[in-house]
């Protein structure tokens, strides 16, 4: 422990001088987000001017915010003055920005916001976390994501890391369980298992040998909360795993990540070797007698991976099939020893807890569902990226103030990934909790928030989801393999026109057989985005059975492109990009489009929209 | 060819099973696909069948048994890529070289690969290129991007 106080007293020297620095420093977001925006060029352009200008500054690489509709982010933070951000920053901006706000102090280009509260801001900045999309947040799991290296340990003790180790180590094991208990924590992978039974449960199992597993295979389509947690701030992640294998006194553990997440993989594995090497991890750590090592396993892209006994044989070298339970994995897990599987978010949660208490967690949130709830905010609404909330929280504060509503008339919102459901406008003021999300026919899940909006074809949706769970079934049993299949095979049938009223009856039969006769999560949740849009969306399949109308112009088999002659300025950009020369005409006069030619590509649609002279001469109806 | 694949496999624990699939990994990271080579080789270091390896393998969505393009396009078709009209991408794509998810075109310029979610959902729709993601994509910026690649 006198090693752990040498640590961090140098850790918050370290992080306490960067608040306060000398020369400037900048910040670049250079999370998945940030580096598909740009940040990649923005961070090599700010090393050449900072050298050209002779400016002497400290460039430090952070991750994810959260709200990546701003992204590329840049902060820069000058001696005597709080730590200011720039938003969407192009070539032309950074070069503006970067002379102007450090050399004479006039930016020609006004920060968004400033962090911290290090000296005067400049004048009329507010704070960055005003900002509509955080101003209702709450940041417990992400509340050093976007603000630290990642890859420096030193900032992340700074900030108060490991003193949750430190105080859970100080406990028996039994303690550490119950204070998980008082904190309510539920399992954030999206069943809502109370957290401290599970562990109650391996800690009781009889067996010397026992295992903790991370669960961080993120495989919902839609969803990317684990993995900008992972990259943004691995130490929490690694911090919650010590403190759970303390509690259940495991001493092997693994993390079982998505090969398609290299970025995490390698932040994972550096913040890992930092740890072995200061005696976090390995032999008695910090002098308790307690020990522990964290391996990494790829997985190698298996959906059906996320369940608990799939994972497992995973993680063993068999194919990643679930089995039945019981046994359940705190009796006999991995190799057949006792084991408890936790998601990540739900790990990263428990530093926060041992950190300050179980009462200041259960704080937060609602009557059954405590703390707050990472979700990946996307689909037609304006403001897209990671959110933390309360759980409780309306979907509509989470939609329409936090994520700014959306462009067109608001459909519906899809919660849990393709184990959960769509809920349209009458739940808007539902506040999203396990019990109220089971209660419509969804489900929490791992926190992919999808909105759709007029644009979107909910019969389409449906068919999406289940051509994912029908790919990515595993195959053992037939009612998932053979019936989500037939349900596919269904929802083709009516997207492209060829449907009899029958066949919505069939479609719910098969999924109440589904539903109820699969093995795993994955069979028994797979009909609920069907059972959903059929429920709250039913007018919509009847328009397409009966009148072969698809209302949101989305299945290619129910609509036509048409071009309206009166707008029609005759560019000819519609005829350059046609791939099949079903647009003719000479120019400026209104073009003429061949319906057996045209194979519905979207390409003349999205040309006339956005670079073309009329604007809106193409339809699809 | 051969003695690299062993350096790969000698890495790794003899006769223990566990590290099956982190083998094929690795030996697909090095050859770009897991050969039939490979596979002897492995079924020799673990004492495990061909035909196991080959029933592991099969089952996960990253192992590929054929050689992958020069070129490498992994299309997102993740929920929020998907409303967001990443099945038009798909199409205008199959259209514009030829070949269909999980096939690579013949002159080897081109694989094509259909993934779940690639982690930039608020950026949809996204593709990716060898390395490099490009986000807000349309079938248009699709079509002039394919020709950047040789």
């Amino acid at each position: 422990m006198n090693d752990f106080l040498t640590i961090r007293e140098k850790a918050i020297r370290e992080w306490k001088g960067l608040q306060h620095p000398r020369q400037a420093v900048i910040y670049i977001g250079m999370g998945s987000c940030g580096l598909a925006s740009g940040a990649g060029k923005i961070w090599q352009m700010t090393s050449e001017i900072l050298y050209k200008k002779k400016i002497k500054a400290k460039v430090i690489n952070v991750w994810c915010i959260g709200p990546c509709y701003l992204e590329p982010l840049l902060d820069i933070q000058k001696p005597g003055s709080p730590r200011v951000s720039f938003n969407n920053v192009n070539e032309q901006k950074l070069k503006k920005i970067i002379p102007s706000y450090l050399l004479d102090g006039k930016s020609g280009i006004k920060p968004l916001g400033h962090l911290g509260s290090n000296g005067e801001a400049p004048e009329g900045i507010k704070s960055f976390w005003e900002q509509p999309m955080l101003k209702g947040q709450e940041r417990i799991v992400l509340r050093n994501c976007g603000i630290v290296d990642p890859g420096n340990m030193n900032h992340y003790i700074g900030r108060g890391g490991f003193s949750g180790l430190q105080n859970a180590l100080g406990l028996e094991p039994g303690r550490v369980i119950g204070e998980v208990k008082i904190a309510g924590l539920r399992g954030r992978g999206g069943a809502g298992f109370p957290t401290w039974k599970k562990w109650q449960l391996c800690y009781d199992a009889p067996g010397k040998k026992k295992y903790l597993i991370c669960n961080a295979d993120e495989g919902d389509p839609g969803a990317f909360m684990n993995r900008s947690l992972m990259e943004g701030d691995p130490f929490s992640l690694l911090e919650g795993m010590i403190i759970a294998a303390y509690a259940i006194q495991a001493n092997e553990s693994y993390i079982y990540i998505r090969a398609e997440y290299p970025l995490a993989i390698e932040r994972l594995k550096i913040a890992i070797a930092q740890l072995h090497k200061h005696g976090f991890l390995g032999k008695n750590i910090l002098g308790s007698g307690f020990s522990l090592d964290i391996q990494i396993k790829e997985g190698a892209g298996a959906f059906v991976c996320g369940e608990e006994t799939a994972l497992i044989a995973s993680i063993e070298g068999e194919r990643g099939m679930p089995r039945s339970r019981p046994p359940y994995p705190a009796s006999s897990g991995l190799n057949g020893h006792p084991t408890n599987i936790n998601n990540v978010e739900t790990l990263a949660t428990i530093t926060a807890i041992m950190r300050e208490g179980g009462k200041w967690f259960a704080g937060f949130g609602s009557e059954k569902s405590k703390g707050t709830k990472t979700f990946a905010l996307v689909g037609k609404v304006r403001r897209t990226g990671l959110i933390e909330v309360p759980m409780g929280t309306s979907l509509r504060e989470i939609i329409f103030d936090i994520g700014g509503g959306t462009r067109k008339e608001f459909k519906a919102v899809q919660t849990g990934g393709p184990s959960g459901g769509c809920l349209s406008k009458d739940f808007l003021d539902l506040p999203v909790d396990y019990e109220s999300l089971t209660g419509a026919g969804s489900i929490m899940g791992s926190g992919g928030l999808i909105v759709m909006d007029a644009d979107t074809c909910m019969v389409d949706v449906a068919k999406y989801f289940l051509r994912f769970t029908s790919m990515e079934s595993c195959g053992k049993c037939t009612p998932c393999r053979i019936g989500t299949k037939r349900m596919v095979e269904i929802l083709e049938k009516i997207t492209s026109g060829e449907a009899v009223p029958e066949d919505i009856k069939t479609l719910k039969d098969l999924a109440r057989t589904v539903k109820e006769g699969s093995l795993c999560g994955l069979g028994q949740t797979a009909p609920n985005p069907v059972l959903t849009t059929l429920k709250y969306f039913k007018e919509e399949y009847e328009k397409h059975v009966v009148e072969n109308r698809c209302p949101a112009a989305v299945c290619r088999d129910l609509v036509q492109y048409r071009i309206i002659k009166d707008k029609c300025t005759g560019c000819q950009r519609c005829v350059d990009v046609c791939p099949t020369g079903a647009i003719t005409g000479p120019r400026s006069e209104p073009h003429f489009l061949d319906e057996s030619k045209c194979i519905k590509c979207r390409a003349c649609y999205e040309i006339c929209r956005f670079d073309a002279i009329a604007g809106d001469a193409i339809i699809i109806e | 060819m051969a003695g690299s694949i062993v350096s790969i496999i000698n890495k790794y624990a003899p006769r223990d099973k566990s590290n099956l699939i982190a083998i094929l990994q690795d030996v697909q990271k090095k050859k770009g696909y897991i050969t039939p080579e490979a596979v002897d080789k492995i079924s020799s270091h673990l004492w495990i069948s061909r035909s196991r390896i080959f029933g592991v393998a099969s089952f996960y969505s990253q192992f590929k048994f054929t050689p992958p393009g020069r070129n490498s396009i992994k299309i997102c078709l993740g929920t929020a890529c998907h409303v967001q009209g990443g099945d038009f991408l798909l199409s205008a794509l199959k259209s514009e070289i030829g070949i269909s998810p999980n096939e690579t075109t013949e002159d080897r310029r081109f694989d094509l690969e259909r993934v779940a979610c690639l982690g930039c959902c608020a950026l949809a729709p996204v593709i990716m290129v060898n390395d490099t993601i490009f986000s807000n994509m349309s079938v248009v910026k699709l079509m002039e991007l394919t020709d950047q690649y040789e």
